[in-house]
């Protein structure tokens, strides 16, 4: 199934632009912004830009992640292609591992002009943030795909009317993840649903390593288990919907 | 040996009643047509032994493995063709070829593809994108796709439906030499009865979800004193009995 999308990707240059266009914008206003701040004040200030910018380029790991499976599903769905690949002998779980195969080398390409970008016009080395980087980039890739197994599902369940979730969900999220400031900034009543995201505690821990304090194996160990339970939970779902899309025939007319 | 067997197979969406309680058996090396009117069953029925969809009751054994328990074990071993059901329109059809044959787990790929190139004539297709080609070159590489992992059990949806007579005649003809070379069992759900005349040695006759008659092509010709099979369909389709013999 990969080597499917890899030859669609192969010749197709608007899918590629496509997947890195957003993270490079994204990095350029928000660069700019925090170029300016930075220019302004000193210290605390400068501090606040770079978790600014840490943060649109992490951020962007989970999105890419969650859009790079929901497309890639996404993909079958327009080609009206569900049909033979479901009577392939393709087990669910190998679709699932393609799927998400796909969304990490998506979320690569997509990421990686961003990161090089920070570097070249902000000088916002990334990988100064050391080993714990990788933890930070697995944790919020997990959670993007535990996210886009949720949206599969509610494609399997609602057909193609439900694709315009593949762009928009996890931005709805955005604000509940403290990306770009503390947890302790939202309103007390909002800081249990963000503390129930493991993206909130990747970024309380970024934020921690970037003021120079020690790993953050607290903020770090939450995100896991958090991880664990959602992807468990979206697994669960898919699995359900997969199951109830073949009582109902849905496998079949998908797309229409 | 029955390489099909369904029992009992039904399908309800609700309180329609889609497929009632059908039983048949398909040999190993026969080729049986599936005959009825649209929202006879047919495709419902074709989508129960592929697995795409569930029983509402009912059991089917294709193989010897029960769909219900182990349909991958039944899959790898059979595979589907339908007008109906695309192939990736960007990907050219060498490409496509090459995806299916990764999920059958097809040993020496590239030399499998060559000999289906040279059999359904596909050569001068193979660059090309498959969202390019014909109908008739859809068709035939439709058939490549359901061949390519040497399947003992296929199951064809209206393989020649749209198909200018010419080319339908090529795929008969090529399925003919297929089925008695390589000895699979074939089930084709068709609505051109002269296409099940030539190729099945039985026939399911459906109509409202149910098996109406059954039988091979004379037996059925004999028993409703008719010329062709088209008469016997509409004879059924508009509840004419069939002559007692």
């Amino acid at each position: 199934m990969m080597y499917r999308h890899l030859s669609l990707y192969r010749r197709s240059w608007p899918r590629l632009l496509e997947m890195a266009y957003w993270p490079v914008l994204q990095m350029c206003i928000w660069g700019f912004t925090a170029s300016f701040l930075a220019g302004r004040a000193g210290g605390t200030v400068i501090l606040a830009a770079s978790a600014l910018l840490g943060g649109v380029l992490l951020w962007e790991v989970s999105l890419r992640s969650q859009m790079g499976v929901a497309i890639s599903f996404l993909e079958e769905v327009w080609s009206r292609n569900l049909g033979h690949v479901f009577v392939s002998p393709l087990r669910p779980w190998e679709l699932v591992a393609s799927l998400l195969g796909m969304s990490a080398i998506r979320m690569m390409i997509g990421v990686a002009p961003a990161v090089l970008l920070a570097w070249l016009l902000y000088a916002f080395n990334l990988f100064a943030m050391g080993p714990v980087l990788l933890l930070f980039f697995v944790n919020l890739m997990i959670m993007g795909w535990a996210v886009s197994l949720g949206v599969v599902s509610l494609i399997l369940r609602h057909g193609a009317g439900a694709e315009a979730l593949a762009w928009s969900v996890m931005f709805g999220l955005t604000p509940f993840s403290a990306v770009f400031y503390p947890v302790a900034i939202l309103p007390a009543a909002i800081r249990p649903v963000a503390l129930a995201l493991p993206s909130a505690h990747v970024f309380e821990g970024m934020r921690a390593v970037l003021a120079g304090g020690p790993t953050p194996w607290g903020h770090l160990g939450w995100a896991v288990g958090l991880n664990i339970v959602w992807i468990g939970a979206a697994s669960l779902l898919f699995a359900r919907q997969f199951h109830a899309a073949r009582v109902r025939g849905a496998l079949l007319s998908m797309g229409e | 040996m029955n390489v099909i067997q369904a029992s009992g197979l039904t399908k309800t969406y609700g309180s329609t009643l889609a497929v009632d309680g059908i039983d048949f058996t398909v040999a190993r090396g026969e080729t049986v047509g599936l005959l009825g009117g649209n929202g006879a069953g047919k495709t419902t029925t074709i989508a129960m032994l592929l697995g795409l969809l569930v029983p509402s009751a009912g059991r089917i054994v294709i193989l010897g493995h029960d769909i219900a328990i182990s349909r991958f074990e039944a899959l790898a071993r059979m595979n589907f063709s339908s007008p109906y059901v695309a192939l990736p329109h960007r990907l050219t059809v060498a490409e496509n070829l090459r995806v299916y044959g990764h999920l059958y787990n097809v040993r020496h790929l590239e030399a499998r593809i060559g000999e289906l190139a040279d059999e359904l004539d596909l050569h001068s297709l193979l660059d090309r994108p498959a969202g390019q080609l014909s109908a008739g070159q859809k068709t035939r590489v439709a058939l490549a796709k359901s061949l390519i992992n040497h399947p003992e059990v296929l199951l064809l949806d209206e393989p020649t439906a749209s198909l200018d007579p010419d080319t339908g005649d090529l795929v008969r003809s090529w399925l003919e030499r297929y089925q008695a070379a390589s000895g699979c069992s074939i089930l084709l759900a068709s609505h051109n009865m002269a296409e099940v005349e030539r190729l099945c040695s039985n026939v399911l006759v459906m109509k409202q979800g149910r098996i109406v008659d059954r039988g091979s092509p004379p037996d059925l010709l004999d028993r409703y004193s008719r010329e062709n099979l088209e008469e016997v369909f509409l004879d059924i389709a508009r509840n004419r009995a069939a002559v007692p013999a």
